[in-house]
This record gives structure tokens, C-alpha cells and sequence, in this order.
């Protein structure tokens, strides 16, 4: 085992990945800065900085997927995805689809999610459950080193496109540069797990699609990714304090979704609290409530995410962001 | 009628009020990202004097000294992007969505999106305005985004009164522009039916007697111009840009990186040594970039123009006394509107 930060484990992941496979190729804006190790190593055609031009160079991952490269597309934002929409939703997503099978589109795109910093609604976006809702989209949101390595080589191994979201309160290269920029006066709520770990020596893929209970308890079920994990992790903490047990589920991937982990968990509590960095109104959440009341199992449901645009302001913007009290109160009511 | 010693306060005003911003940054009381355009004076100013009521405004992450200039108060941008209650927004939107719809004048932190607006306000100037003009502030790197060459097709298709205004320091963030541009930016835009012009956006007058000719012909509805005015940014793309501090501060900025890289260069397993080679002169290329954009007097708009001011020395001072009070009046009013234990809970 060896321990790394959450952007030690990407990079070293992708690494690996480049030099087992020569197909694998990065590009996107500004890579040779934001990737300068790999862009030393493996040279500029393989790393390659882009124009401002999302539409353009996401379109061409799509061809270039189809046409044998496994294209590895820095997006920095997943907002920016808005401005690419296109080759994402009518093309990446299509392709299998339309040719029958016949044809895949084996790439990856990462972008930095979620907000935390002060950076305003237009740059703190999550987004999954936009990317979600199209049918040929995978979407996986590591929470911890060990699964953002193992998940981003799954992602490159996928014969689909895969997006892989970054929590940028994890991502301590993303957060220097878009939070603090080499200030020493300002701080943020990091979540004291995730942002370093143990990491295998040698990285596996994970598979897709396989949340993980990161505690077990009997008395409500928490459940979501990234940072919300963290988060619920903490409140779990001061819910045991009162007596009441709380399971933590890390989805880790929200396409494939796994609602048979979560399903099982509320068998046994009767109490389901979804924690979600993404917008609240027709996305995981309602996904998730969806698949309970599917079930037909009795249950109580209550659920924390965003229920507008994310303000500037970072003490508003902490409000309007899942923490650690939000969750605490709603799993308090929950067992009332 | 060109009034220099006009134009050099609204500069001045610009800049330090900016210089007030990287200040509040650095204290932590500003959160996020910080984009100042400090170095683009010249441009702004020597566009933006030539606008009055009913005109409009389309700014781009940069967009706080476009603000000042169109008569929005310094105290209400200062206070957004504090994120204060009484900002200019409610300190919901950050000096990279900054709005005044009193001054038809909107920002947008989504690279090229100035283009769009631009068209729209155009748009309705036809409609509801006439002699009414847009104008449109995007950075070089803009100019390759989808949206904004479909805007200068659509302003040149429907006669749009618009000025498209390009501010080029020649990076996309850390990307060397020209590394990644075909062609050239004005031959794009006349190509798509926008006549076009490249100048230097140092000298304030250049930039304010070719924006009076193009802002002249949108206001006769003979439809849309271009603008690239080149300029050198200090700061670099943000408040804390890496390059920059590379460049500030080598020994320690580069330590942490230099064992990575090292190592990136001379581990088995990726491309040979002389693309290796071509990568770290390309980085090295890249501080050199970085390097050259630290503003000399030479290339300062502002102190540019303050030189070849025709007032005697005791009327620059006095002006200059003036626009340092207005800011520090400005700044003062910021920091009362911090909430008790404020610098505190910014943190």
C-alpha cells in the first residue's frame, strides 16, 4: 500500500494507463500546466493542449473514440460541458444506440464538480444528474484516493463514454489554483477523509456501478456521493452520540446506479436520507426515491441537495451547500 | 472630442480600484477566483467613453473595470465581490457575474458567451433604440469558442450595430494563443462579413479614435466591427496565476514541482528523449511568456498616458488626489459593510 492525495492518485492511475496503452490520449485546455509530469513524459501528441473550444475538441473525442483512440478530454469544469452539449447528448451518447451495437465510443471526460470555495454558481456546479438523465452516459464520483484511481482506470477501460467527476474540496491541485492562488488567508471545510489514503501499489479497475457501505447501521440509511459522503460520515458521528445508528453508502458511480445497494440497507433501517451536492429537483435524489417506491417497501425518505442557483457569498453558499448539520437535523426528524 | 485628462481619470479610477480588489483578495476577504484587468485600461477606457444611456454593455469574466466605466459605483462592484448583502448583485452572482440592468450591462464567467449577449442587445437596440450600440469584451482566447464566431456571422448577416472588442495578451490561461489559433483573428472576423482592425491597446488615444469610427458606423446601422486591441496583463489570467508566481518567485514555486518533473523526464515507459525535450522547452517557453507580460513602464496604459497629459503638474496631482479619495472613500464603504467578526467569517 502507499499513500497519495486524491490528485496524486489520478495522475499516477493515469499514468499507468498511458503506458499500457498507447491509445490513451489526453487532451484539453491548458494540460500542459495542469498535467505538466505526463506531458513531459509522454510528449505532446499524446498529451495535448487545446483551444478555448469545447465543442470542438469533446466532438472530436467522440470520432477519435470511434476511430480507436480511448481519448482522455480535460473539461476543468463539468459547467463548461453546457457549452459542448451537443457532441455529449445528440453524439458521445448515440453512437451505440444508432449503429445497433456495432459501434462504441471509449472515452473519458474529467472535470472538476461541486463548490466549497467561493467561486459562484456558474463554476460550482455538479451536474450529474443533467449527464445522468441521458440514456449512453456513464457518470462516476470518486470520494477517496483508492477509488479515484481504480475508477478512473475503469473509465478508461469502459467501451462507452464515462464522465469522471472530480470533488474539487478533494482535488487539492484544482482547489490551489481556483480557491487560494497561493494565499495563505483563506480556508474551506475539507472533509478530514478522502483528501489522502492508502492506494494499492499497483492500480485494478474498480468495477462500475458498486457502491460501497462505508458504515453500517441500523436505524436510517444515508446515501450519496463525493463530498456528501464525507459529510454524512461526520453527521454519522454526532447521530451515534444520540444513540442513533446511522449507514453510510458511498454510490461512488451514479450511472450505473446502485440502487440494489441502497435498497437492501433501507430493507433494514425503514429510513432513507439522500445527501446530494447536485441540484435537488429532478435528479439522484428523486432517482433514488423513485426505486424505493418502485420496490414497494415502506419507507421514510428525507433528502439534502441544492435548491437553486449556488450563491457567491461563501456563508450563503455554505447554506446552500449539503453539510453536516443540514444532514444531522433531517436524520433527527427522520427518526421522529 | 477626445478629452484625455477624462479619459486618464476613468483609467486611473480603474486601476486602482482594481489594485483595491487584489488587496481585499489577498487578505482572503474576496473568495474564488479573482480575473482583474489591469493592463487593459487602454482598451477599456478608450472603448467604453464612447457609450451613453440606452447603449449596452457585454463583459466576460474580466469584467469589473467595464463596470466601473459605465458609471456602475465602485463601492456596489467592491462590495460583489465581497459577497456583501449590499453588493451590486446581493453578493449572489462575484465579480465574474456582475449585472447593472440600469446600464444594459451584463458579465458572464463562460468564455465567449460576451458574443451572444452582444448580438441581443443589438438585437433589441434595432428594435426599440435606435443609434443604440452593443459592445462585446472577450480575450483572444474567446475567439476560438463556436459561440462567438457564430455571433460575428449573425451580427454581420442581420447588420447588427455591435462592436466586437478582442483584448489580446496572448495566452488562454498558461496555452500560447498562437500555438493554438489558425490564421489571423481580424482576417476571421472580415471573413465572416466584420471588418476588422489590430492595434495596440497601450495607447488609450489609438484605441479611442478607432472605437469612435466603428461605434460611428453601428450607430448608422451600417452593422458590426471588430476590434483586437493587444495588451500585456501582469497579474496574468488570475490573482495567484501559477506562472506568474513561477516567474515571482522560482526557488519556491518550482521546488515542490521540480522532483516530478525530473522524474517525468527520465522514467522508463513514454515518449522518446527528444519529445521529452521539445515538452520542457515548451514549458520553459511558457515562463519565458509568463516572464515578459511583468508591465514596464513602457507598455503600462495608464502611466502611458499620464505622460503626455497637457496640464500643469499641480492639476495631476490634484486629479490624482481626487480618484485616490473616491477609492479609498469606496473601500472604506466595503469594509463598514462587512457584518461584525466579517474578515473573520470570510475566512
Amino acid at each position: 500500500m502507499r499513500e497519495m492525495s486524491f490528485s496524486q492518485a489520478i495522475e499516477d492511475a493515469l499514468t499507468q494507463a498511458m503506458k499500457e496503452d498507447q491509445r490513451v490520449v489526453i487532451f484539453g485546455e491548458d494540460v500542459h500546466s495542469l498535467r505538466m509530469n505526463l506531458y513531459t513524459r509522454f510528449g505532446e501528441k499524446r498529451v495535448r493542449p487545446t483551444p478555448i473550444s469545447e465543442s470542438a475538441f469533446l466532438g472530436a473525442a467522440v470520432g477519435a473514440a470511434m476511430a480507436g483512440l480511448r481519448p482522455f478530454v480535460e473539461l476543468i469544469l463539468i459547467d463548461f460541458l453546457a457549452v459542448a452539449a451537443d457532441a455529449i447528448i445528440n453524439q458521445a451518447a448515440k453512437v451505440e444506440a444508432f449503429s445497433g451495437g456495432r459501434w462504441e465510443v471509449p472515452m473519458v471526460v474529467r472535470a472538476g464538480c461541486g463548490g466549497g470555495y467561493g467561486d459562484g454558481g456558474q463554476h460550482e456546479q455538479s451536474l450529474w444528474g443533467w449527464i445522468a438523465h441521458i440514456p449512453g452516459l456513464k457518470v462516476v464520483v470518486p470520494s477517496t484516493p483508492a477509488d479515484a484511481g481504480g475508477l478512473l482506470l475503469a473509465a478508461i477501460a469502459d467501451e462507452g463514454p464515462v464522465f469522471f467527476l472530480e470533488p474539487k474540496l478533494l482535488t487539492d491541485d484544482l482547489l490551489e489554483v481556483l480557491g487560494s492562488g497561493g494565499r495563505t488567508t483563506v480556508s474551506y471545510d475539507i472533509p478530514t477523509g478522502g483528501r489522502t489514503g492508502p492506494v494499492p501499489d499497483r492500480w485494478e479497475p474498480l468495477p462500475l456501478g458498486r457502491a460501497a457501505v462505508r458504515r453500517e447501521g441500523s436505524d436510517v440509511t444515508i446515501a450519496g456521493a463525493g463530498i456528501a459522503i464525507h459529510r454524512a460520515a461526520e453527521a454519522a458521528d454526532l447521530l451515534s452520540g444520540e444513540g442513533i445508528s446511522a449507514s453510510v453508502i458511498d454510490l461512488r458511480s451514479i450511472v450505473p446506479l446502485d440502487r440494489d445497494a441502497v435498497l437492501k440497507d433501507v430493507e433494514r433501517t425503514g429510513r432513507l436520507l439522500l445527501v446530494d451536492d447536485d441540484y435537488r429537483d429532478f435528479g439522484l435524489t428523486g432517482e433514488l426515491a423513485a426505486a424505493v417506491l418502485e420496490s414497494g417497501m415502506p419507507a421514510r425518505f428525507a433528502r439534502i441537495a441544492v435548491e437553486g442557483t449556488i450563491p457567491f457569498d461563501p456563508k450563503r453558499e455554505q447554506k446552500a451547500l449539503p453539510n453536516v448539520d443540514r444532514i444531522y437535523e433531517a436524520a433527527r426528524q427522520l427518526m421522529g | 472630442m477626445l478629452d484625455s485628462v477624462s479619459l486618464y481619470r476613468k483609467m486611473l479610477t480603474c486601476r486602482r480600484v482594481e489594485e483595491a480588489i487584489a488587496g481585499l483578495w489577498q487578505e482572503g476577504l474576496v473568495s474564488g477566483e479573482m480575473h482583474l484587468g489591469i493592463g487593459e485600461e487602454g482598451v477599456n477606457a478608450g472603448v467604453l467613453d464612447h457609450l451613453g444611456d440606452g447603449d449596452a454593455v457585454a463583459l466576460d469574466h474580466r469584467g469589473t473595470a467595464g463596470m466601473l466605466l459605465r458609471g456602475v459605483e465602485a463601492a456596489a462592484i467592491i462590495k460583489e465581490c465581497m459577497g456583501l448583502e449590499d453588493g451590486l448583485c446581493g453578493g449572489m452572482g462575484g465579480h465574474m457575474h456582475l449585472f447593472s440592468k440600469d446600464h444594459l450591462a451584463a458579465s458572464s464567467g463562460i468564455v465567449g458567451s460576451s458574443g451572444p449577449a452582444a448580438c441581443g442587445f443589438a438585437l433589441a437596440a434595432q428594435h426599440l433604440r435606435p443609434k443604440k450600440v452593443a459592445v462585446a469584451f472577450f480575450g483572444e482566447g474567446a475567439m476560438n469558442q463556436g459561440m462567438l464566431m457564430e455571433s460575428l456571422n449573425l451580427a454581420a448577416a442581420w447588420d447588427l450595430p455591435v462592436l466586437f472588442v478582442c483584448r489580446d495578451n496572448g495566452a488562454a490561461i498558461t496555452t500560447s494563443s498562437p500555438a493554438v489559433t489558425g490564421g489571423s483573428l481580424e482576417e476571421r472576423a472580415r471573413g465572416l462579413g466584420v471588418p476588422g482592425k489590430s492595434i495596440s491597446g497601450v495607447d488609450a488615444e489609438v484605441v479611442w479614435h478607432e472605437a469612435a469610427a466603428m461605434l460611428d458606423r453601428a450607430r448608422s446601422a451600417k452593422g458590426p466591427s471588430f476590434l483586437r486591441a493587444t495588451c500585456l496583463r501582469p497579474q496574468g489570467h488570475f490573482l495567484g496565476d501559477p506562472l506568474i508566481r513561477m516567474v515571482q518567485k522560482p526557488v519556491a514555486e518550482m521546488k515542490p514541482r521540480t522532483g516530478p518533473l525530473i522524474s517525468a523526464a527520465i522514467s522508463s515507459g513514454g515518449a522518446s528523449i527528444s519529445q521529452r525535450l521539445g515538452a520542457i522547452t515548451r514549458i520553459m517557453a511558457m515562463l519565458g511568456r509568463a516572464a515578459r507580460t511583468q508591465l514596464g513602464n513602457a507598455h503600462d496604459p495608464v502611466l502611458r498616458m499620464r505622460k503626455n497629459l497637457k496640464i500643469t503638474a499641480d492639476e495631476l496631482a490634484g486629479l490624482e488626489e481626487e480618484v485616490e479619495l473616491i477609492v479609498k472613500d469606496a473601500l472604506e464603504k466595503a469594509l463598514q459593510s462587512l457584518p461584525a467578526g466579517g474578515e473573520e467569517a470570510a475566512k
